[in-house]
């Protein structure tokens, strides 16, 4: 029998609940999480669902950790077992000397327990039976009574609990709605108080999470689209970039509406699939408006012809790409990195696109609005690769910024009172050698400027051409183009390891998350490695340097065939040997753990460690 | 086709409209379609209409997919921006373009490969958005540019030049037009100029999403005995409801109903289009009627030209969105950036 030794920890645990789908936990699980921020504590938090909207199993698992690690750690210190269907899954997956909270209402068979668990039981469906008349309410309050036994266990503060519910449910319609919130709350945290017994976790005050503030990377990146100055969302519902598209719904109702006569600065057009939401972007993106679009693979999948029509034809167009689970229908609701090499090169023939990485919603803010800025001054799709780890859940992030006088950039358009005055007007014409061509809105000018836009091959003045020279001229251009696109858009982040190294590691987007936890425990063992976070394809010249100036590069991606470390061997003309892939693609965040392990492993191969180091 | 260029040098004496534009300001390059081509008649009505409604040429966005008829937007308005798109997803670009600016006038140019076979799901949607544009539907009811296979327009039993007979139903993009809530749909035929010059001015003065379908022989593949879109079936076959003038809003408009089978339809400019019943019991304001009338024709293998309906009281796809009047790419940084004291606030509520 394994010994008992009860978990101590202090601001540093994982608390995973276990619920079940549409019983209205969401809102109770992330009031927990927001808890330890007003603590001034960081978390990281992650929701785990199911393609469902009812019914099925559903986790939230929340780290408390004072030293702000953004990743997944990997266990559970805490489990708040509430959906008896996945009850042994969640006992299992407990740390030894792990706690389990559960609804104590009927007795548990001690068979379904472990020895090794502290089990914490509290009757909430009896309580809320005492409490509430409304089969709806009794259901619904055991959520936050539970939060309110996790406060007295935790000691969490039970006044700013109390403070986040009233911010919550603020209003006088909404106070009926307060009181029973807190009174659940409360009798929770009473019965944990006189009836449970102290445990080891525990979370204390700090001052961690300064000005930080805690969102998701949809509604970061929606707000980027407003801030970068976006008029026409052309959409389509699809998990997981849903939430994207609402979310500019959501600040243009509050951000963009004529104050004096109430109407909108903005259109939204839920289109009947994803070949009419691109159809729309492009439409609206060749008449001189910003517009956009947010879907996940199949969506990519399923606008590729216009996407190559927009890069032929030079039509500014920006995609958001929350990546999911794939092919195919995949894993709707888990996250990939894995539309790496599909949005790069999407589209037949020879076509290369710009890809943005953010690596947090802090960074999906910022590149959500300079997408725009970059499609606009090249004249070409570009995406926001997100995923649905960081579009979904709620990260602890730096604040948004915005330059006050940052002015948008609409790139090489020509006026009419240029046109007037005489001067050259060829719409595929390099005037500046830097491959990008003038255009004009249509409606300019009554005698000039006017062309014709197509997707079959044109001469410099846009005119309709099949020779062969003409066609080739035009394509070299959109090299060019994809040349001057380097400089434009966001360096990668290149950093030094503790000490001089062969060896470096690279990563981009939503993997960054457990790399600063993963790097700091590869130190401890030795084992040095310089970084470099790629924030956007065409590749700066940087990262081809990095990549040359180390022996052996490990590439920390999320997809099953190593999607960037290809477009690197392939765009940088790297020799394969020197790029080692470390891949995850269950779906599930990547957790430091693994990356460590990983690393570690390969390191040992491909002697990393020092020799000293290793001998010793 | 012909390899002659167009000659650059203006008759002095060419006649000019309200605008001081002639016939040839609304022109574009010489057409590379067959001789005979129906869908060049069309063009040419285009250019009439468009002349006689004295627009200003660059004020019109021309859009196309893709196909014989999607080629012709070229050959016409010059002075416009022109966009050929890709195959049955013109409507999808026009809603856009649209949306980007309701300043311009939009003129979509499709067929019946593009509209019924590949494009008929965004067909349908733009009709049921309302979107403001005149959509005009060059139905040879065969791929040209391919040529010859039948396309979903043909009728069942029609044979193609290859001697092959179509099985298939065929899409009466007119009655799915009506359904699916286009507030003007018409059908004229590239032979009868007289007719389709009216419906096109008076398509593109109506408010939200007007259709003309045109039937346009096709000379190459589909114009043999056997087919039902050729130009001796059509003639054959053409039961005219009525015919359309379109009067300016300088003009008064005496009633809403005058003696002698006219019929008065106020658009929401203020002009009116006048139509000449030939069928004193069709009513294109009737929407019921109409639709039973055209079924019983259709039975009888005739085809129905003329304004089939019409409904002038609809809004269109921006004041659903109700959008402001300055063209949404027209708007200024300050219009359009909350600036760093909204973010602030934004920061403030996520903490």
């Amino acid at each position: 029998m394994p010994a008992m030794r009860p978990l101590e920890r202090l601001n540093d645990f994982v608390v995973k609940f276990a619920n079940v789908n549409g019983s209205g936990s969401a809102s109770a699980n992330g009031l927990f999480a927001r808890s330890a921020l007003r603590m001034g504590v960081p978390v990281a938090a992650r929701n785990i669902f199911p393609s469902n909207i009812q019914g099925m199993p559903t986790w939230y698992e929340v780290r408390v950790v004072e030293s702000g690690w953004r990743g997944r750690r990997g266990g559970v210190d805490l489990a708040v077992a509430m959906n008896p269907e996945t009850w042994a899954a969640d006992v299992a997956e407990l740390e030894s000397g792990g706690y389990l909270l559960y609804d104590a209402t009927r007795p548990v068979n001690a068979a379904k327990l472990r020895e090794d668990i502290v089990p914490l039981g509290i009757p909430l469906t009896g309580l809320c039976h005492e409490m509430f008349s409304d089969p709806r309410q009794r259901q619904l309050f055991k959520n936050v009574m539970y939060v309110g036994a996790l406060a007295a266990l935790l000691r969490i503060e039970p006044e700013v609990i109390e403070k986040l519910l009233g911010e919550q449910y603020a209003g006088e319609r909404k106070a009926p709605l307060l009181d029973a919130n807190r009174a659940a709350f409360r009798r929770g945290y009473d019965f944990a108080t006189a009836e449970l017994p102290q445990i080891g976790l525990r979370m204390e005050r700090r001052d961690r999470v300064g000005d930080r503030i805690f969102v998701d990377g949809n509604s970061a990146s929606a707000l980027g689209a407003v801030y970068g100055g976006a008029t026409v969302c052309a959409w389509y519902p699809i998990t997981p970039s849903t939430s994207l598209a609402e979310a500019f719904k959501r600040y243009c109702s509050r951000m963009r509406v004529d104050p004096a006569t109430g109407r909108h600065r903005y259109a939204i057009v839920q289109a009947e699939d994803e070949l009419a939401s691109i159809g729309m972007v492009v439409g609206a993106g060749w008449n001189g408006a910003r517009a956009f679009t947010a879907t996940s693979g199949p969506g990519i999948s399923l606008m590729q012809e216009f996407i190559g029509l927009a890069y032929f034809a030079e039509i500014p167009a920006v995609l958001f790409d929350v990546q999911r689970g794939s092919p195919s229908t995949g894993m709707p609701t888990k996250t990939q990195q894995a539309d790496v090499l599909c949005a790069a090169y999407a589209s037949h023939g020879d076509t290369k696109h710009v890809l943005l990485f953010p690596e947090d919603p802090t960074e999906c803010f910022a590149m959500g609005a300079q997408a725009f800025d970059l499609a606009d001054r090249l004249q070409t799709p570009v995406f926001v690769m997100l995923d649905l780890d960081i579009g979904m859940q709620d990260w602890l992030t730096a604040p948004f910024a915005w330059d006050e006088g940052r002015a948008l950039d609409r790139g090489k358009v020509m006026t009419a009172e240029e046109l007037e005055a005489g001067r050259d007007f060829g719409r595929y014409l390099d005037v500046d050698g830097d491959g990008v061509p003038y255009r004009t809105y249509p409606g300019t000018h009554a005698k000039r400027g006017a062309y014709f836009t197509r997707g079959t091959s044109k001469d410099r003045y846009a005119r309709y051409t099949e020779d062969g020279p003409a066609y080739v001229d035009n394509m070299q251009r959109l090299l060019r183009k994809f040349e001057t696109a380097k400089d434009l858009v966001p360096q990668p982040a290149i950093e030094g390891a503790a000490q001089p190294t062969r060896a470096g590691v690279l990563w981009y987007g939503s993997t960054g998350a457990p790399m600063a936890e993963a790097l700091a425990a590869l130190e401890a063992r030795g084992i040095h490695l310089d970084r470099c976070r790629v924030r956007a394809f065409p590749f700066a010249d940087a990262v081809a340097d990095f990549v040359a100036a180390h022996d052996h590069v490990f590439v920390v991606e999320q997809n099953r065939d190593a999607q960037m470390r290809a477009l690197l061997v392939n765009e940088c003309g790297i020799a394969p040997e020197k790029l080692v892939p470390v891949l995850h693609y269950d779906g599930a965040p990547l957790t430091a753990r693994f990356v460590e392990r990983e690393i570690a492993e390969k390191a040992a191969v491909f002697n990393v460690v020092p020799l000293k180091r290793a001998a010793g | 086709m012909t390899y002659l260029a167009k000659p650059k040098l203006h008759h002095p004496s060419l006649p000019r409209n309200a605008l001081g534009f002639t016939r040839r300001d609304y022109e574009g390059p010489v057409s590379t379609l067959c001789a005979g081509c129906g869908h060049d008649s069309i063009s040419a009505a285009i250019i009439q209409a468009f002349f006689e409604l004295a627009i200003p040429p660059h004020r019109v966005a021309k859009l196309s997919g893709i196909g014989c008829s999607s080629k012709t937007p070229t050959y016409f308005l010059g002075q416009s921006h022109g966009f050929n798109s890709v195959h049955g997803r013109m409507p999808s670009v026009l809603t856009g373009a649209n949306l980007a600016n309701r300043d311009l006038i939009y003129l979509g140019i499709s067929g019946d490969g593009d509209s019924a076979s590949i494009g008929l799901g965004q067909f349908a949607h733009i009709m049921r958005r309302g979107v403001n544009m005149t959509y005009i539907v060059e139905n040879n009811g065969v791929y040209g540019l391919t040529k010859g296979q039948f396309s979903a327009t043909a009728d069942k039993g029609s044979k193609s030049k290859a001697g092959y007979s179509n099985e298939d139903e065929p899409i009466d993009l007119v009655m799915l037009a009506v359904t699916l809530g286009a507030t003007f749909v018409a059908r004229g035929f590239s032979g009868d100029k007289g007719q389709l010059v009216p419906l096109i001015k008076a398509a593109v003065q109506h408010k939200g999403a007007a259709i003309v379908d045109v039937v346009s022989p096709c000379v190459a593949f589909n114009n043999h005995p056997g087919s039902t879109k050729s130009y001796d079936y059509v003639r054959a076959h053409n039961d005219t409801v009525n015919f359309l003038d379109y009067m300016p809003e300088r003009e008064p408009i005496v009633a809403r109903s005058e003696p002698g089978g006219v019929q008065t339809v106020v658009l929401h400019d203020g002009g009116a289009i006048r139509v000449r019943r030939v069928d004193e019991s069709y009513d294109p304001t009737d929407k019921v009627s109409a639709m039973a009338y055209l079924e019983a024709r259709r039975e009888a293998g005739e085809v129905v030209t003329g304004l089939l309906f019409v409904n002038e009281c609809d809004a269109d796809l921006h004041d659903a969105q109700n959008t402001v009047g300055v063209p949404l790419n027209a708007l200024s940084d300050a219009e359009l950036v909350p600036g760093s004291a909204a973010l602030a606030k934004v920061n403030a509520s996520l903490r």
